[in-house]
């Protein structure tokens, strides 16, 4: 009885030795957040976390706020933490410099997470933007391959606006050379308001007497207002409209068949994919060894950069079973008002 | 000079005037300042009209532009006396966002679900809009009570309101946007369903006309009564003939456009009327917003002109230490300024959530800023004491229709935001020169 116990007694020393040892030698991983109100953040966080847990590796974070100078003194103080690793959703991608390199000078990895920071010491992990681009007007191209379009393009000051834009005009300038498709009105949208594109839209249908084709919208919000403005006229179902963030009221719109296509980037892959390269750079692995790295140098000043993008979804009528599947969404928002019968995902 | 000689022998300063012109403005008493925006508004309409190829001054252009400015219209009314008691509120904006999550989780959620109403509720509408001027109210009350009782600058309460009032948009649904609205709800915000066609547009405009008679009518007698100088009768009459031949004019724009082809098809299939070998013609008449922001200005002016209140908040204006010294109590009427200016966020609300027929995070951002310039533009005086509601309609008409000008045109929106931005700071500086030279 007493060599039993002993030994029992040894072996919860021993494990408990072994998983002091073990905490020791698990990551630490940070993540400076530029501003966590955001709800789609949580999603990513979630994701994150549920990796780090698999791999017993700890979590910490900070809160920008919104303020690219309460970010540095975030990654100095996540430095100061005993980050391994950290992931930077950056406030402002040319003011984070000096923190990247306080970081690199440590030699700490940083993953520059859905925007770019534009310095060949990070990683750059983030949805493909231009491909967003691409799927929306592909997604738009292939119901009406010719007539009025119009494109509602998102917040001026936005870099991905622009990158979206350019994906879009990827798919499309071809048509609209041979002249089978006419930009009959273009225009950015203030902060992404709804109620900017909404107005916009408006005004397009009344100085184009309604002659307008199809619709392509740089997100759901836009595109909600967009349809909105088409309801109005009667349009709504018949103009071809796209979107992306895979928004609810988008989806069910989809279901509804006002809106023909939302690209969907799934946070919790990108999320998941952060956090294993994170890990994976945290244990010594060159930023050109993470696995599937690329290299990528279209950002403004054209730095040269290791990289991972990840292919977002075009979410149409035919596939809404992905966004309910993964859980993204209840089949109940979704299916909302929907004839029975009409889509196969809510059936 | 003319003032005295009225009082002295109550007879009409127009006798006073020497050229024709100077003779009419003075025999009806027209607001020569707001004649100026009109003006000017008539100016940028038929500029707008000649630039973007003449698709500006058609009815459906002008139908639009009369949608698009109700919701920041009705708040302007509020801003008005808020800016005449020499304060500010900066909150408005985030008041709208936050009241229209409230009512959209209202009408998708609390109320059908919850409250098991059942979707498609008759009165769901309606408690959805008593609830959100409920939440306005009470928000306009608690800022007010922190300017006026713990005498907080307005600015800064305000200010602090902007951030606070932002954030809960938010937490109501953690940033999902809420669509679709209830389908009685969304007939606030316009739309072929949301206009109430050609007859009911006649009548209102009738009423309207009969109002405008009966109120020179009654003025007149009243004068009368009182032995107050007198307008000379064709001073009347050309002010009847005027008032109501704007109004008819108006509605008469209103109904000169038709539904959409296609909706008025639908419609007519779902009725079973013949179609027309040229289509038919179904009139919009007078949007349900712009009915509601037109109801909201006329009891805006009836209380800022002819209640004690209203006279209350002038004379705070006016000047405030006077005012209190004279026993008004002046913080109880700032709080009540404030609810109003509330409540009237949660009407802007419902309008523009009807509108969009979704409750989104960035509702009404940046309203505060076109609310605060159009009452500005329209001869609200941020000295304090000096404001009409009119002329704060009509700045938050001239205001629309520059943007939506520049939209029409194709001007890119950095570029609409420096020529709003100019205009502002000049129609100030007119203004100022218009004052100097009156007194």
């Amino acid at each position: 009885m007493n060599k039993f116990l002993a030994v029992m007694l040894c072996t919860t020393v021993i494990s408990g030795m072994a998983g002091a040892a073990m905490a020791q030698d698990a990551a630490t991983i940070g993540v400076s957040w530029n501003n966590f109100q955001e709800e789609r953040w949580k999603t990513d966080e979630a994701a994150i976390k549920a990796v780090l847990d698999e791999a017993g590796a700890t979590y910490i974070s900070a809160d920008a706020q919104s303020s690219a100078a309460k970010q540095l003194t975030d990654i100095e103080s996540l430095i100061a933490q005993g980050a391994d690793a950290i992931i930077i959703l950056a406030q402002d991608s040319d003011a984070i410099g000096p923190a990247v390199s306080a970081a690199v000078a440590e030699g700490i990895p940083v993953i520059g997470y859905d925007r770019l920071i534009e310095n060949p010491d990070a990683f750059y992990l983030t949805f493909d933007n231009k491909e967003v681009g691409r799927l929306q007007a592909q997604a738009v191209f292939d119901v009406q391959p010719t007539g009025n379009y119009v494109f509602i393009k998102g917040n001026s000051a936005d870099p991905n606006a622009d990158f979206l834009f350019a994906g879009q005009m990827e798919v499309l300038q071809a048509a609209i050379d041979s002249g089978d498709i006419v930009n009959v009105g273009e225009a950015y949208t203030d902060n992404w308001n709804p109620e900017v594109a909404q107005a916009n839209m408006e005004q397009f249908l009344t100085a184009n007497n309604n002659e307008v084709d199809a619709v392509v919208a740089s997100n759901d919000g836009t595109a909600g207002g967009a349809i909105a403005a088409l309801s109005a006229q009667g349009l709504a179902g018949s103009v071809p409209v796209s979107g992306q963030d895979g928004d609810h009221a988008a989806l069910n719109r989809i279901a509804l068949g006002t809106q023909t296509v939302s690209v969907w980037k799934d946070a919790r892959e990108l999320g998941k994919k952060a956090a294993e390269i994170a890990l994976s750079l945290a244990d010594g692995t060159a930023l050109d060894a993470v696995e599937g790295a690329t290299k990528f140098s279209d950002g403004p000043n054209g730095v040269e950069m290791n990289s991972f993008f990840i292919a977002p979804v075009p979410v149409t009528k035919d596939n809404l079973d992905v966004v309910i599947d993964a859980g993204w969404v209840n089949k109940d928002v979704v299916c909302q008002g929907v004839a029975a019968g009409s889509v196969a995902a809510c059936n | 000079m003319a003032d005295q000689h009225a009082v002295l022998s109550a007879a009409h300063p127009s006798q006073t005037a020497q050229n024709p012109l100077q003779r009419f403005f003075a025999a009806t008493e027209l607001d020569t300042r707001l004649l100026g925006m009109v003006g000017a508004l008539i100016i940028i309409w038929v500029g707008f009209h000649v630039l973007s190829g003449g698709l500006f001054l058609t009815p459906r252009n002008l139908w639009n532009l009369s949608v698009q400015t109700a919701s920041v219209a009705v708040m302007v009314t509020g801003m008005v006396l808020v800016i005449v008691t020499r304060h500010i509120d900066l909150s408005v904006g985030s008041i709208l966002g936050v009241v229209g999550m409230v009512m959209g989780v209202m009408q998708t959620d609390i109320l059908p679900n919850q409250l098991g109403l059942g979707l498609g509720n008759p009165w769901i509408w309606f408690l959805s809009l008593l609830g959100g001027i409920v939440v306005g109210v009470g928000i306009g009350a608690l800022q007010g009570a922190i300017i006026a009782y713990l005498r907080v600058p307005a600015f800064i309460v305000t200010l602090g309101g902007y951030l606070v009032w932002r954030g809960a948009a938010w937490w109501v649904t953690a940033g999902r946007t809420v669509a679709p609205m209830d389908a009685r709800f969304q007939l606030m915000g316009g739309g072929p369903a949301g206009s109430i066609g050609a007859l009911w547009s006649w009548v209102v405009a009738v009423i309207a006309c009969a109002a405008i008679i009966l109120g020179l009518y009654w003025g007149r007698r009243q004068r009368l009564r009182f032995n107050f100088p007198l307008r000379p009768i064709w001073a009347e009459a050309a002010l009847a003939a005027i008032g109501c031949g704007l109004t008819l004019a108006a509605v008469a724009v209103a109904n000169a456009y038709p539904w959409p082809r296609r909706i008025a098809e639908n419609y007519a299939e779902a009725n079973g009327i013949p179609v027309p070998e040229s289509g038919l013609f179904i009139s919009h008449g007078i949007a349900i917003p712009v009915l509601m922001a037109l109801a909201v200005g006329i009891v805006m002016t009836f209380i800022a002109t002819r209640t004690r209140f209203g006279r209350y908040v002038f004379a705070m204006g006016g000047n405030p230490e006077a005012a209190e010294l004279a026993g008004i109590n002046t913080r109880w009427v700032t709080v009540k300024i404030f609810m109003i200016m509330g409540g009237l966020c949660a009407i802007a609300a419902a309008i523009s959530s009807a509108r969009l027929n979704a409750a989104t995070n960035a509702l009404g951002t940046l309203d505060e800023l076109y609310v605060i310039a159009a009452a500005v533009i329209g001869g609200t005086s941020l000295a304090g004491g000096v404001g009409t509601v009119a002329g704060a309609l009509l700045g938050a008409l001239v205001m629309q229709s520059l943007q939506s000008g520049m939209v029409l045109m194709g001007l890119d929106s950095p570029l609409q935001s420096i020529v709003v931005g100019i205009v502002l700071v000049f129609a100030v500086w007119l203004d100022t020169l218009y004052r100097r030279n009156k007194h």
